[in-house]
């Protein structure tokens, strides 16, 4: 089943709650999905020549002043790590892949949950409301963020099977449905160069995805492209840096809703979701139709 | 005055916002054995799904607001009336009395449907229709893709336009379409549109309150040429 939800401010009050608002939607979404949770949330983006990575480490007693030291004699400048739960995230003065590099060379035992300028993705197993709770995702602000309620069907409930997934810097992708052709489609991306961690399905559409604008297609064209190669059910919402979109399999088996108000643009599984948002009850609202891109962009500041 | 309060009086209000859906539902399904109040009108269902859902009394529930999943479900002699958007299911199954939507729908509305009549003032999305077995249902707008698939009887009138892949594998179901249909689906076919379906049309139309020429509606129904299997048609399969 899983539930999705997406919301995209366009309003500076909407920015300064974002986190808020999001864990109300996620929470809406606890039906669809009790196994995990997961947010993706744009803030704060690292100054320029910089990149921002968000770790996750298994063990709850992780030192992450070792793994701050350790960066810090890699790229001269590194600051204090953000701590949020399992979860911490760096500002490194480096190129996002060089320091991903070294996170995957010297610390195999963490996971890159995401690297980029802007984005931060924080999951685990468990509730949203716990998830949101653990996290503290009222305290987020940001310019746009894309969450996730899992209710597992094709592998394992684990921290790195929660969505969302990122195969790119700053692109992130949450997922509502499954894909049939994932293995083949995950070893002729692999030949690509594309890295995957997990044998979750979704993961191959976010590579995919990856691939295409690795390879120049504007964000809307890599999504046109998942409507040929890709086989199996979806309703995606996809992050970037500096915009969101949504794109529904031509079947359209999976529900997706999307509103708008001067303030945010939201999309979720259900409406329920975006009933918690204010000024929700005058939003236009409209559900998206099959096979057609749906994208905003905002000026990344 | 007096008149119109004792009128505002007899409407029993429900806020979803502090009652749980399950109390709702119960007193309405207690109205099948016991009489109550006739008019109810339903405030901050938020989304919720099942609301009104397995009704068997011939009252009035107004919703304000937009609705979840498989609302007004299963209903019978009830009037259900939402004063907004529906989501996957509205009115399935629906046995008689009617189902009324302002706003638009989502995905398979009026679904198996046995009888009664769903009216959808603006759009419904994919399967509007599917395998309907006796309801009536007039969309104000135009209706998605796979509508109106394996529909047995009954008729589905659309004032707008139909998307991809119409009445596939139909039965016995007509099928009166205003605007474009973007496909036909296996098995249906464009009808002659005789007197006796411009009356059908215009009786839909008055009974769902829209302001259409049945004159400018096209027929489409069952070839039949799926009911028995046909040695020319193996290849479909």
């Amino acid at each position: 089943m899983c539930g999705i939800v997406g919301l995209f401010a366009k309003s500076p009050e909407i920015e300064e709650r974002l986190g808020e608002h999001l864990g109300a939607m996620l929470v809406q979404m606890s039906s669809r999905g009790p196994d995990s949770a997961g947010v993706a949330i744009y803030r704060d983006p690292a100054p320029s020549g910089s990149s921002k990575l968000t770790l996750y480490s298994a063990d709850p007693h992780e030192r992450w002043g070792a793994v701050r030291d350790g960066l810090c004699d890699a790229f001269a400048v590194c600051a204090e790590p953000a701590v949020r739960a399992s979860h911490a995230v760096f500002v490194i003065d480096a190129d996002a892949s060089d320091a991903d590099r070294w996170v995957r060379d010297h610390r195999p035992d963490l996971r890159v949950m995401s690297a980029g300028r802007v984005i931060e993705i924080y999951k685990d197993t468990g509730l949203p409301e716990e998830f949101s709770r653990a996290f503290q995702l009222e305290d987020f602000k940001g310019t746009h963020a894309l969450g996730h309620t899992r209710m597992a069907t094709e592998s394992r409930v684990t921290t790195e099977g929660s969505h969302p997934f990122s195969t790119g810097y700053d692109l992130c992708l949450v997922h509502n449905g499954s894909l049939s052709n994932h293995n083949r489609l995950r070893e002729s991306l692999r030949r690509e160069g594309v890295e995957f961690q997990t044998e979750n399905d979704t993961e191959v559409a976010a590579g995919y995805l990856a691939w295409r604008l690795r390879e120049g297609a504007s964000l809307e064209r890599a999504l046109e492209g998942c409507l040929d190669d890709l086989d199996g059910f979806y309703t995606f919402a996809v992050g970037t840096a500096d915009g969101f979109a949504v794109l529904r399999d031509p079947i359209a088996c999976k529900p997706a809703v999307l509103a708008e108000t001067d303030d945010w643009v939201a999309m979720s599984s259900e409406w329920r979701a975006i009933a918690v948002l204010p000024g929700a009850t005058d939003a236009a609202a409209w559900e998206p139709e099959p096979g057609v891109v749906y994208a905003w962009e905002k000026t990344l500041v | 005055m007096a008149v119109a309060e004792r009128e505002h009086a007899a409407v029993e209000v429900v806020d979803l916002a502090t009652t749980s859906l399950r109390d709702l539902n119960r007193r309405l399904h207690e109205l099948a054995e016991t009489p109550g109040p006739s008019h109810w009108r339903i405030v901050n269902p938020s989304g919720a799904h099942a609301v009104a859902c397995g009704l068997d009394a011939d009252v009035e529930v107004e919703i304000d607001g937009h609705v979840g999943y498989y609302c007004a479900g299963m209903n019978k002699l009830a009037t259900v009336r939402v004063h907004g958007n529906a989501s996957t299911g509205i009115a399935e199954n629906l046995m008689s009395g009617r189902v009324e939507v302002d706003g638009n729908v989502s995905q398979s509305a009026g679904a198996t449907g046995r009888g009664g009549l769903l009216v959808v003032r603006g759009n419904a999305s994919s399967r509007c229709g599917i395998s309907m077995k006796g309801i009536d249902i007039v969309v104000g707008g135009s209706v998605g893709h796979m509508s109106a698939f394996m529909a047995q009887t009954g008729c589905l009138v659309v004032c707008g336009d139909a998307g991809e892949a119409l009445g596939d594998s139909i039965y016995e179901a007509r099928l009166y379409v205003r605007g474009s249909v973007a496909s036909l689906g296996a098995d249906c076919v464009e009808k002659e549109l005789t007197d006796e379906h411009t009356a059908r049309v215009r009786g839909l139309l008055d009974a769902a309150g829209i302001d259409a020429d049945p004159a400018d509606f096209r027929r489409y129904g069952s070839a039949r040429r799926l009911y028995n299997f046909h040695i020319d048609n193996a290849g479909a399969y």
